[in-house]
């Protein structure tokens, strides 16, 4: 049989979002795969500079409409250092605590969407219930189910709830207990997983390493990196918690980065509870911000797909001169075609689920 | 011993003919006062007066038979597309959305936009949802036919009658009871597996023809799932004739109706699961998964990343055709299972009422068949939305390297434990 090109987008079950993946198949067999993304261009970095500074942080909840607080965070942090300004210590912790709720949101939505990529849509269900736990909470810290416009420059919008503790915790407990009863065995424990998932899209620590595959993805490789340990932000150096790497063999394969992002979801409850359990019960969450400012500021941040950077310029003016946003998605993006050559045509899917594709951050 | 709540489908329909004759004949005879000539046609649809004049009784005229005929294949076709099709979709949407932790489909009667079904205060989806499917089904049918500008129009058109006539040959050799049937063949059990596996055939057909790569590929994956499940299913069949020693539905209900082992007042069935056909049984149910083309085997049409497989191109009615039908193979499928390896429609009986003398089941047959087939229908359905879908090598490599020896080694066992004397044939 002649190899043809099939376009797997940008109408199409499998892109979670607007993008094509070409695939080059010789019967069943992946020999060449081709990314095209473009379609969900809107032109962030020059929008932004048009814009005022706290302005911006709306346009940068929209990168990655399922992990809005983190890209926000990862802007608001770049500004703050550009003007010389430091977060009071208790809008800190909301901080951290925002981050991880939203990164066990987003961890959700990719379990979710995981699912259906190989043929469960119970785990599309199960993950998206557990889900509005999440956006629950959220939504009581901040008011806003999605694009929650939440951290500002100098802190963040409003302080927690009185309620909010005991809630989160609730919360977190009934979470945890889906997660080692309901998820574990769905996914992790299924023999027909397992089949699916191991030995497929491999791809080398090294390989990863020097096409700038970051997050979740390298951690699957076997390498330990994590920057809220490597270089921590906000008061991440004051929670004990563990980065969760791939240490057995096999490293680099579906199935490793299934594991660390669904581990990550337990460690990221962990980080919660200590949240709250160290966080200052009062004070100021939030200081005033200039409203012009001059210099460079550069903040890189684990976003929960791997390396968010930011690196805005000001002038002197009350709007950025220049902005850069480093996606972790376009990076990874660009290493799929050595994840996918010699797989099957439904690995495809497969592997595109498990490396968590966000378009809206990848296109910018 | 249980039996059937209709002993013969053949003269249940010949009565309710000859009854509807005999209204007929009543408005021929009160014509027939007006229009002279009438009379004779009268008589001849009229028993008494055939007898007096020497013919022949009307039950053995073409014409009767025909019609009878006609009866019986329609009640058929609707028992099995309207009555169970639908009520096998509705199961299948309730359970998964159980499942899955919602409420599944909700239209039910008091959800009709018109007196006296849509009552104030009253939410209008918030029914039991059997009647979704019909509303799903009046959708498709306002659906624009799509024919895709490059696609091979005739065979493009062909495959979906091609897959839904063999569906429903396959309800012209499967009982529903002891006396629920269109035909009683020797071979029965044969020409169900034969009409079975035309599908395929039709699949294939709809993949090249719609002239595109999703389709492509899904009618290719079909052919080559074909050989991987249809053998072994054959082969244990092969190791579970060894034991019945004959193809007909019928003859292996009966051998399974009677007790193995009696503990009492209880005893368990002689059913052949309960026999060494256990293997037999155990690959059979797989092989009829893969031929169901259920979740864990759907790879033809793998929605995740064929779009919809080799049903991608079709719209309207005819999208609905492929895709509906597929219950009803699975309804077949899972009698089948009910036939050869779980007693049938053999189960007790506990009261029998006598209405003018003729004894009328409580829990007849048909009951227990349904209750077989429904329980089995539930089991395939748990385990399809509980697993993910494999990959064609690796159903390719189940087929070929596991269930394959598994039914050789179901036909060595069942050869041995004739030869042996263990079990006797019949």
């Amino acid at each position: 049989m002649p190899e043809f090109w099939i376009n797997m987008g940008p109408q199409h079950p499998m892109t979670h979002g607007l993008w094509n993946m070409k695939v080059k198949v010789d019967g069943e067999t992946v020999t060449d795969a081709k990314p095209e993304i473009g379609y969900l261009h809107r032109g962030y970095e020059k929008i932004m500079e048009v814009r005022e500074f706290q302005k911006n942080v709306v346009l940068t909840d929209r990168l990655c409409y399922v992990s809005s607080i983190t890209w926000s965070h990862a802007y608001c942090l770049a500004v703050e250092k550009m003007m010389g300004i430091e977060t009071p210590e208790r809008g800190q912790w909301i901080r951290v605590v925002a981050l991880e709720l939203q990164r066990i949101a987003s961890h959700l939505m990719w379990l979710a969407a995981y699912g259906p990529d190989l043929g469960l849509l119970t785990g599309l269900l199960w993950a998206l219930r557990e889900r509005e736990l999440f956006l629950d909470l959220i939504q009581l810290m901040s008011g806003a189910r999605m694009n929650q416009n939440y951290p500002r420059v100098g802190g963040v919008r409003n302080d927690l709830p009185d309620n909010f503790e005991a809630m989160c915790r609730r919360s977190i407990e009934h979470f945890l207990e889906k997660v080692d009863n309901e998820y574990q065995r769905v996914f992790q424990e299924s023999k027909v997983f397992h089949m699916r998932t191991e030995g497929v899209g491999k791809i080398s620590a090294a390989e990863a390493i020097n096409w700038g595959v970051t997050g979740p993805n390298l951690r699957a490789c076997g390498v330990n990196v994590d920057l809220r340990r490597l270089d921590p932000y906000e008061v991440y150096e004051e929670i004990d918690f563990e980065p969760q790497v791939w240490h057995d063999g096999g490293a680099g394969d579906s199935y490793a980065r299934f594991v660390c992002r669904f581990n990550e979801l337990r460690e990221s409850c962990q980080i919660i509870l200590q949240a709250l359990e160290k966080m200052p019960k009062t004070g100021p969450y939030r200081v005033k911000a200039p409203r012009r400012a001059e210099g460079e500021g550069y903040a890189k941040t684990e976003d929960s797909r791997g390396e968010a950077l930011f690196y805005v310029i000001g002038d002197g003016d009350d709007r950025p001169y220049r902005v850069k946003i480093r996606s972790p998605v376009f990076c990874t993006m660009a290493a799929t075609p050595i994840m996918l050559r010699g797989n099957k045509l439904a690995d495809s899917v497969a592997i595109l689920g498990s490396v968590d594709v966000c378009v809206g951050e990848m296109d910018k | 011993m249980s039996a059937p709540l209709i002993p013969n489908l053949f003269g249940v329909c010949e009565v309710l003919v000859l009854a509807i004759v005999w209204i007929i004949d009543q408005i021929l005879y009160a014509l027939a006062g007006l229009i002279p000539p009438l009379t004779g046609l009268a008589q001849w649809f009229d028993p008494v007066a055939r007898r007096r004049l020497g013919m022949g009784p009307l039950g053995s005229e073409l014409l009767i038979v025909l019609v009878t005929w006609l009866i019986a294949v329609t009640i058929i076709v609707i028992w099995a597309t309207l009555i169970n099709l639908l009520t096998m979709m509705w199961v299948e949407r309730k359970f998964y959305s159980r499942l899955q932790d919602r409420y599944g489909i909700m239209i039910s009667i008091w959800s009709l936009p018109f007196w006296p079904f849509n009552r104030a205060h009253r939410p209008t989806h918030r029914g039991t949802g059997y009647l979704q499917n019909i509303a799903d089904g009046v959708k498709l049918l306002q659906k624009e036919n799509i024919t895709p500008r490059n696609a091979d129009s005739a065979m493009f058109h062909i495959s979906p009658v091609l897959i839904a006539s063999s569906t429903l040959m396959i309800f012209a050799a499967l009982p529903w009871s002891s006396g629920f049937y269109v035909a009683n063949l020797d071979l029965g059990i044969l020409f169900i597996f034969a009409a079975f596996s035309l599908a395929p055939l039709g699949i294939l057909i709809a993949g090249w023809s719609a002239n595109n790569k999703y389709t492509l590929v899904g009618g290719l994956r079909a052919a080559a799932m074909l050989m991987a499940y249809e053998i072994p299913m054959i082969l244990s069949v092969i190791a579970l004739v060894f034991f019945t020693g004959s193809l007909n539905p019928l003859t292996i209900v009966r051998q399974q109706d009677r007790p193995l082992v009696s503990f009492g007042a209880l005893s368990i069935p002689a059913w052949y699961v309960f026999s060494p056909q256990i293997l037999g049984f155990i690959v059979f149910s797989v092989s009829m998964m893969a031929e169901m083309e259920r979740i864990p085997f759907d790879i033809p049409e793998a929605e995740a990343e064929l779009v919809e497989g080799w049903t991608t191109e079709y719209s309207g009615m005819r999208f609905g055709l492929v895709f509906g039908f597929k219950w009803l193979r699975m309804i077949a499928g899972a009698a089948l299972i009910a036939i050869l390896y779980l007693g049938g429609w053999s189960g007790p009986v506990f009261v029998t009422l006598s209405v003018g003398g003729v004894p009328v089941p409580i829990v007849p047959e048909e009951a227990w068949f349904l209750l077989k087939i429904y329980l089995i229908s539930i089991v395939f359905i748990w385990i399809s939305w509980s697993v993910p879908r494999v990959r064609i090598d690796q159903i390719l490599n189940i087929g070929w390297k596991k269930l394959i020896p598994y039914s050789l080694g179901a036909i060595i066992i069942a050869a041995a434990a004739i030869a042996s004397g263990l079990w006797s044939v019949g």
